[in-house]
């Protein structure tokens, strides 16, 4: 049962997949040697041997799953990775009342508190203007599935201008507009002289950071769009210009009120800052401990 | 303090030297000179006197956060800086903006912190915190706590001044070395090019820069004098209006640290700047730089340490004679100057011999005897070349010996700051005292971001034990360290002290049993000790 297709939770290699319906596109896309993954609702109930299985939207991207599991005396409900602020470019995050929590902690320190996204996207609005305003070319680093879409969803209503996307970019964002999802107006980066990107906002994957690939645009100003933004020597060791903080994980305060909200008596943790998180929990009078799952390095 | 926020935003937000030299000199074109003054200071590094401790700061974040202590420990060693830690901890989403100007947060608010209680510090402090923005808070406890670090050198702060203030830069140099406050009046007078009035002032120093090739790649060895690097602190004595001040290269007074060096200037003629080296100096020999640490580190000197320990200047060039400033000829002729005016002065103050050897060959067989001598490898210094100003390449080279190495056993790791936070990149490694493994060295530098990154997922997966933010590791990577210089020490549990050591190389190929034993560092240190009896002669 895969949550999301990004590559530390979606492997080649097994026999048989399943995804909720909104992400079967992105992760047949992403499953090239097959096989086709089934793909079932949101909350579509499925009896697997003992267990009675089901997918909930979990927003952190398009067709992102929590996976709740129910056996005879106790429901299981593992996230996946997921947000609770807003995305336009997906269903919202759906609180499961659960046993048993099963939570990512990627971002489970109390610095990491994301701000408004309103607020974020505007930064990224005006650092475009200004750079712009000087014929400086904006290239922003962001996922290229998930994160790039979210950015071009919200900045749909805000701009008319067409927004240049990498090849890595384009195909998922092909996918997110097939599924009614409403974008920005994009096109692929054509094959022009730096003149022609003066005004210009680009969307690549992080790993096109520092690539000759970037030549092409001459002078050009570096954002990256992620929660790991949000501390200084982060944004600095990865030599961008600007970090805008903007992610598809929960915060510290998300990820509180999750486990408080969702009723769990035990919760195991998996990411990051599992075992702080558990020992925090731990103090609070919550049964909590950090799990070691099989997942690969994370994009 | 809104300007000046600004500024440290625009200055964080781009790696582009132009745009950050441009952004520095539209701010000092338009703010209040008082502020234009303090914000050089702070660019420049520069701190005030530390009226609030970092254990302090961090005991009232905990207080105020409402956090458990290891829960706040974890996050400042995740995010790597203090300040910062606090503003993101505290600092409300939702903030007024400070409408104090820099010069007020500095001279209403955080000098006059000193001249209160504990409590009274608390109560400002966390107030403002609860008050500012993020990054108004963030940037009040980087003044607070000292340095800014925004990623300016001091040469681009100066080339920014030069800039908006329609001067050269050796001129902005000349006015901001040495002790200044700043102030609208010291604004003014650097606008001017008058801040350099002071009787003591002193030079900008003229720095070498490291020769990474063959010598023979400088031309004629006729061209060129060579000298002893002196294993001491780079000074300069300016004997001037009757009185003696002596500047350390970290541009302090260190005038009374060294009475020795005072006395033997008095006979200098008034009008008289010497540049040169602070050295232990003792039956005319120099002592390795562990004997001087001693003397710098103490505020009082008793008679003993003046006794075992005394000090030396060993000069090598003349930038002032007769009230004239001989900075713009060429170093021959300062030499010549130079020599007569040392003809006959006391063994305290004396004159960096010339290095005789007729080719660069000869010199390069000097330069392989000069560990045994005491001295750190050769300077090599253009005859006509004058004295500029910071490191200029071309005429002036340290031509050092060969560092020392020995491979030692990552014991312990524990994050880095800036740039490095979140990653375990401050290392301790340790050699084989019998069957234990004794730390003997902490080094930062050498690896690459690659190396970082795996050394740092191999930290996190092969942890034995946390120490607050400090984690002990399985013993079993072998790194080969480079290190200056050796010496005894009561305060290291190996007994020895290492001079800058850094890494060299992961030597992967060794396991750790193979890294080197403590004996091998005492013999090394025998040696060295030995070396020193031996010093040349100044």
């Amino acid at each position: 049962m895969i949550t999301h297709a990004h590559a530390d939770h979606l492997k080649p290699g097994s026999r048989s997949y399943l995804v909720s319906e909104p992400g079967r596109q992105i992760a047949t896309e992403r499953l090239p040697e097959g096989p086709v993954p089934r793909a079932i609702v949101y909350g579509e109930p499925l009896k697997l041997g003992d267990v009675t299985v089901s997918l909930h939207p979990a927003g952190h991207l398009l067709g992102s799953s929590q996976v709740r599991i129910e056996t005879a005396d106790s429901v299981w409900v593992a996230t996946g990775d997921y947000k609770r602020a807003s995305d336009p470019s997906c269903l919202p995050f759906e609180l499961v009342a659960c046993d048993v929590l099963v939570s990512e902690a990627t971002f489970a320190l109390p610095a990491y508190q994301w701000p408004e996204t309103a607020e974020v996207i505007e930064e990224i609005l005006t650092w475009w203007q200004d750079n712009a305003a000087q014929g400086v070319a904006s290239v922003l680093f962001a996922y290229a599935l998930g994160k790039a879409q979210r950015v071009l969803a919200e900045l749909a209503p805000l701009t008319d201008q067409t927004i240049y996307l990498h090849g890595a970019v384009s195909r998922m964002t092909d996918i997110y507009r097939a599924a009614g999802v409403r974008l920005a107006a994009t096109a692929a980066v054509p094959d022009e002289p730096a003149a022609y990107f003066k005004k210009a906002l680009i969307i690549a994957p992080p790993s096109a950071a520092g690539s000759p690939w970037l030549r092409r645009f001459g002078d050009a100003s570096h954002g990256m769009c992620s929660g790991w933004m949000r501390i200084r020597g982060d944004r600095r060791r990865r030599g961008v210009d600007r970090g805008f903080v903007l992610s598809d994980h929960a915060d510290w305060p998300g990820l509180l009120a999750t486990v408080r909200e969702c009723g769990a008596k035990r919760v195991l943790l998996t990411h990051g800052h599992g075992e702080a998180f558990a020992r925090y929990l731990r103090e609070l009078g919550l049964d909590a401990s950090a799990m070691s799952a099989p997942y690969g390095a994370e994009a | 303090m809104r300007r000046f926020a600004a500024l440290y935003e625009e200055l964080d937000t781009t790696n582009s030297t132009r745009a950050k030299v441009e952004a520095m000199a539209r701010y000092f074109s338009s703010a209040p000179a008082a502020d234009a003054a303090w914000a050089v200071y702070v660019l420049m590094g520069r701190r005030v006197k530390r009226s609030v401790g970092q254990s302090l700061l961090h005991a009232w974040l905990v207080e105020e956060a409402a956090l458990p202590l290891w829960l706040v420990q974890e996050t400042y060693g995740s995010v790597g800086d203090l300040a910062e830690t606090i503003a993101l901890l505290i600092a409300p989403k939702t903030a007024g903006r400070s409408e104090e100007s820099l010069t007020e947060w500095f001279e209403a608010r955080i000098l006059p912190l000193r001249d209160l209680t504990p409590p009274e510090k608390r109560a400002c402090v966390v107030a403002w915190w609860h008050r500012l923005s993020y990054r108004e808070c963030f940037l009040v406890n980087k003044l607070l706590t000292g340095a800014l670090r925004v990623g300016v050198s001091r040469s681009l702060v100066t080339r920014a001044l030069a800039q908006a203030l329609h001067l050269e830069r050796g001129e902005v140099e000349r006015s901001l070395i040495g002790e200044w406050q700043p102030s609208e009046s010291f604004w003014q007078a650097l606008s001017r090019n008058e801040a350099a009035s002071l009787a003591s002032h002193p030079y900008p120093f003229f720095l070498a820069s490291p020769l990474a090739g063959p010598p023979e790649e400088l031309g004629a060895r006729e061209a060129w004098l060579a000298e002893w690097k002196w294993d001491g602190i780079r000074g300069q004595v300016v004997r001037r209006a009757a009185a003696c001040t002596i500047w350390s290269r970290g541009e302090e007074v260190v005038t009374e640290r060294f009475p020795e060096i005072v006395a033997a200037a008095a006979a200098l003629p008034d009008g008289t700047v010497l540049d040169g080296e602070v050295v232990a100096w003792r039956d005319n020999r120099v002592l390795p730089f562990a004997h001087l640490q001693q003397r710098i580190g103490r505020l009082k000197l008793s008679p003993k340490i003046l006794k075992e320990v005394p000090a030396g200047f060993i000069a090598y060039d003349l930038l002032e004679r007769d009230s004239i400033d001989l900075r713009g000829i060429a170093l021959a002729d300062r030499r010549a100057a130079l020599v007569a005016l040392l003809a006959g002065s006391s063994t305290v103050l004396s004159l960096s011999p010339e290095i005789v050897a007729a080719s660069w060959q000869d010199l390069a067989e000097l330069r392989a005897t000069a560990r045994t001598l005491g001295v750190e490898g050769l300077m090599l210094k253009r005859w006509d070349s004058i004295y500029g100003v910071g490191r200029q390449r071309g005429a002036w080279w340290k031509w050092k010996i060969d560092p020392f190495v020995f491979d030692g056993v990552l014991l312990y790791a524990a994050p880095g700051n800036g740039r490095r936070s979140n990653l375990y990149t401050d290392y301790t490694f340790g050699v084989w005292d019998g069957k234990a493994l004794v730390p003997v060295a902490k080094a930062y530098s050498g690896l690459d971001n690659q190396e970082i990154a795996e050394l740092d997922r191999w930290i996190r997966a092969h942890t034995l034990e946390k120490f607050g933010i400090v984690r002990s590791v399985e013993p079993v990577h072998v790194f080969e360290l480079a290190y200056e210089g050796i010496a005894k020490s009561k305060r290291h549990k190996s007994g020895i002290a290492l001079r800058f050591p850094r890494m060299v190389r992961w030597r992967r190929d060794k396991p750790a049993g193979e890294a080197d034993r403590l004996e091998d560092l005492q013999r090394v240190l025998e040696t060295v000790v030995a070396g020193s009896e031996a010093a040349p002669s100044g």
